[in-house]
C-alpha cells in the first residue's frame, strides 16, 4: 500500500475532477450555449441574456453544488472519526432534519413567501437549536449518548413535519414541503450563496481543526485522551461545525442523503484509513459528487425536475450496499 | 526527552460510580524503576493507572511529577511525561501500522509533517518491538499478539519518562512476552519509570525491579520481588499456594493450587 506517495496525487486528481465539473455545470443547460461565449458571459457586464442566465442562475447553481458537496463530504468524514462508526453521517445528529423542520414550519406558516430568505432562516434557525439540544441531552458523556441524543432530535423533528404535513392548510403548500424536502439546487440565487457560505465556511474550519485529533481518537478515547486530546473540544469542533455547514447546506439545497455517508466510506482505502488525510479528499469527493449529479439531472429528465435529493438516493443507496456486500467480512 | 524526578503519589483515592476503587495509595517511582503491579481482579491496578495517564480525576491526593502537579499540567504538556497502553486493542480504522506507530509523536510536533528525528524515534520504537516486517500492513489485519506489540510501539514513540502500560504481555507469545519485559527493563535502565500491571508472576518477579501488590483499593505490600511474592502474602491476597525457588540467582514462581483458607 503506497497510500503515502500517492495522496498528493489523489487530492490534485480530485481537485482536477471538482474543477471540471464545477465549469460543466456552468457550461451545461437547457440555454444551449458555447462553453467560451458562456463563461466569457459570466465576467460580462452588458447585461444581456446570456450574462444574466450565467450570473444570476448558473453561477449561484454551481456554487451552491460546491459547497454543499463539500460541506456534505467534509462533515461525514469528520463525524465517523469522530463517532468511529463507518455508517456515521450528518443526518445523525439531527442536523438535517431539524433544519427540514425549521423550512417546512417557514412553508406551512407562510413565512417563506412573506419575507424573502424566511425559508433558509428558519432552517438554520432549527439546525442550531438541534445542535445545542445535542450538546445538551449528551452532557458530558461519551459518544453513544452523542449519538443517542441525535437519534432522539431527529425523531421528533421528523414526527413534527409529518404532523405539518398532516395539517397542512392546502395541498399546495403539503406539495411544496414534499418537494423541498427532496433537495434541489434549482432556482437559487447568489443571495443564497451570500446567506449560507460564512455559516459554511465557520463550519468547515471547525471540522478541519478536529483533523490531528481525529487521528489520534483511532486508537480510542482513552488513548487520545493520553496524548494529549481534549474530547470535549473535539466534540463541540465536530457537532456545531455540522450544525453550521450542513444547517446552511440544508437551508439552501434541502435535505440531500447519502453524499456524507457514501463519499468517505468510498475515499478511506484511498487515504490510507488515517482520518486527517481523509477529510480534504472527502469534501473534494462530496464536491464531485454533488456537482455531477446536479449536472445529471439536468439531462436524466429534462423539463420534470428531477430532484437532486432524489437521484443522490437512488444512485446512493444501492452503490453503498454494494460497499457493505464487499466488506462484509470487515464489518464484523 | 528531558530529566525528570520521582513520580509521587500521596493520599491518591478514586471512587467510581460511588464505589471506592483506589484507597488512600501513596507510591513512589524513581528514575530507573520497572515496577510490577499486581493483585487480585478488581484490587485497582487500572484504575490507578488511568488516574496516573489523566484519564480520571481523583477525588482526593493528588500526584507530582519531578516536583510539578499533574493537575497542573496541560493535557499536551502531561502527554510528553507520560504514555499509557490501555488493555484493549481498539483501532478504528485500518490504518498502515507505520502509521499508527507515528501517531506517537503526536505530541511532540507542532506542524503537520514529521521531522526526521520523529521518523527516527518511529523506526526505533517500531525495531524495538519487532514489528518492522509489517509497517505497511493495516494494524487492523493482525493476530491480537501482535496488535499488542504495535500499540506498544506507539507508546514508546512517545518518548515519555514515564510509560503506563495495563496488563501488555496477555496474549503475547512467551518469546515476546520476554522480548515486552526486556523493552521496559532497557527503558528503565535509560532512567525512565514503567510501571506495568500484570497476572503473570513469574514473569512479573523474573522481569520487574519492585512489584506493588494490591488489594482492593489499596497497597498490601511493595518492594524488591523476593520480598512481595513470599508464601504468606501469595496466600492472603490470591488465595493460592506456589512453587517458589530460584534459578541462576532469579526468582521463580509457580503457582500450584487454591489455598485453603
Amino acid at each position: 500500500m503506497s497510500a503515502g506517495r500517492s495522496y498528493p496525487l489523489l487530492i490534485l486528481s480530485l481537485s482536477g475532477l471538482t474543477a471540471v465539473l464545477f465549469f460543466l455545470s456552468l457550461a451545461l443547460g437547457p440555454a444551449g450555449t458555447g462553453f467560451s461565449e458562456s463563461l466569457a458571459a459570466l465576467f460580462s457586464r452588458d447585461g444581456g441574456a446570456i450574462a444574466l442566465i450565467m450570473q444570476e442562475i448558473r453561477l449561484p447553481r454551481a456554487l451552491l453544488g460546491l459547497m454543499t458537496g463539500m460541506t456534505l463530504g467534509l462533515s461525514g468524514a469528520v463525524l465517523q472519526g469522530f463517532l468511529r462508526n463507518p455508517l456515521a453521517e450528518p443526518g445523525l445528529i439531527g442536523v438535517s432534519s431539524t433544519a427540514s423542520l425549521g423550512a417546512v414550519l417557514a412553508i406551512y406558516t407562510g413565512l417563506s413567501a412573506a419575507v424573502p430568505l424566511g425559508l433558509p432562516l428558519a432552517a438554520l434557525a432549527g439546525a442550531l437549536i438541534a445542535v445545542l439540544a445535542v450538546q445538551a441531552l449528551a452532557g458530558s458523556g461519551g459518544m453513544l449518548t452523542v449519538i443517542l441524543a441525535g437519534v432522539a432530535v431527529s425523531s421528533f423533528s421528523s414526527a413534527m413535519t409529518s404532523l405539518a404535513l398532516n395539517l397542512s392548510p392546502n395541498p399546495f403548500a403539503a406539495l411544496e414541503i414534499m418537494f423541498w424536502m427532496l433537495g434541489s439546487l434549482t432556482d437559487r440565487s447568489m443571495t443564497h450563496v451570500y446567506l449560507a457560505a460564512p455559516f459554511m465556511v465557520a463550519g468547515w474550519i471547525m471540522l478541519f481543526a478536529t483533523s490531528r485529533s481525529l487521528d489520534a481518537l483511532t486508537l480510542g478515547r482513552d488513548v487520545a485522551a493520553s496524548m494529549g486530546v481534549d474530547l470535549q473540544r473535539v466534540r463541540r469542533l465536530a457537532i456545531f461545525g455540522t450544525a453550521f455547514s450542513v444547517g446552511a447546506a440544508t437551508a439552501v439545497a434541502g435535505a440531500i442523503g447519502f453524499v456524507g455517508l457514501v463519499v468517505p466510506h468510498l475515499l478511506r482505502p484511498l487515504t490510507g484509513a488515517m482520518p486527517s488525510r481523509l477529510l480534504p479528499a472527502s469534501a473534494l469527493g462530496g464536491a464531485c459528487v454533488i456537482l455531477a449529479a446536479d449536472i445529471l439531472v439536468r439531462f436524466v429528465a429534462p423539463g420534470r425536475d428531477l430532484k437532486l435529493g432524489v437521484l443522490t438516493a437512488i444512485v446512493g443507496a444501492p452503490f453503498f450496499l454494494f460497499l457493505v456486500y464487499k466488506s462484509r467480512k470487515d464489518f464484523l | 526527552m528531558s530529566a525528570h524526578g520521582p513520580l509521587k503519589i500521596s493520599g491518591l483515592s478514586v471512587a467510581l460510580g460511588g464505589m471506592p476503587v483506589v484507597r488512600d495509595l501513596s507510591l513512589s517511582v524513581a528514575p530507573g524503576d520497572f515496577i510490577g503491579l499486581i493483585g487480585p481482579n478488581g484490587a485497582g491496578k487500572s484504575t490507578l493507572l488511568r488516574t496516573l495517564a489523566g484519564l480520571i480525576t481523583p477525588d482526593q491526593g493528588d500526584v507530582h511529577l519531578g516536583g510539578a502537579s499533574l493537575a497542573d499540567l496541560r493535557a499536551e504538556d502531561r502527554a510528553r511525561h507520560i504514555a499509557y497502553v490501555p488493555q484493549e486493542h481498539d483501532i478504528a480504522w485500518p490504518i498502515a501500522v507505520e502509521a499508527l506507530v507515528s501517531l506517537g509523536r503526536g505530541p511532540h510536533r507542532s506542524g503537520f509533517a514529521l521531522s526526521s528525528r520523529d521518523h527516527e524515534i518511529v523506526a526505533a520504537a517500531m525495531q524495538r518491538m519487532d514489528v518492522e516486517k509489517f509497517a505497511k500492513r493495516p494494524a487492523t489485519a493482525l493476530s491480537g499478539g501482535e496488535k499488542a506489540r504495535v500499540l506498544i510501539a506507539r507508546a514508546l514513540a512517545q518518548d515519555t519518562p514515564v510509560l503506563l502500560a495495563d496488563e501488555p504481555a496477555a496474549g503475547l507469545d512467551p518469546a515476546h512476552q520476554i522480548t515486552l519485559m526486556r523493552v521496559f527493563r532497557s527503558l528503565a535502565n535509560e532512567g525512565r519509570s514503567v510501571i506495568v500491571s500484570m497476572h503473570d508472576l513469574g514473569l512479573a518477579a523474573r522481569w520487574c525491579s519492585r512489584l506493588v501488590l494490591m488489594d482492593r483499593g489499596q497497597i498490601v505490600v511493595k518492594g524488591p520481588p523476593d520480598h512481595v511474592l513470599t508464601a504468606e502474602w501469595l496466600r492472603t491476597v490470591y488465595g493460592i499456594t506456589a512453587e517458589i525457588g530460584s534459578v541462576d540467582g532469579k526468582m521463580l514462581v509457580q503457582p500450584l493450587d487454591l489455598a485453603n483458607r
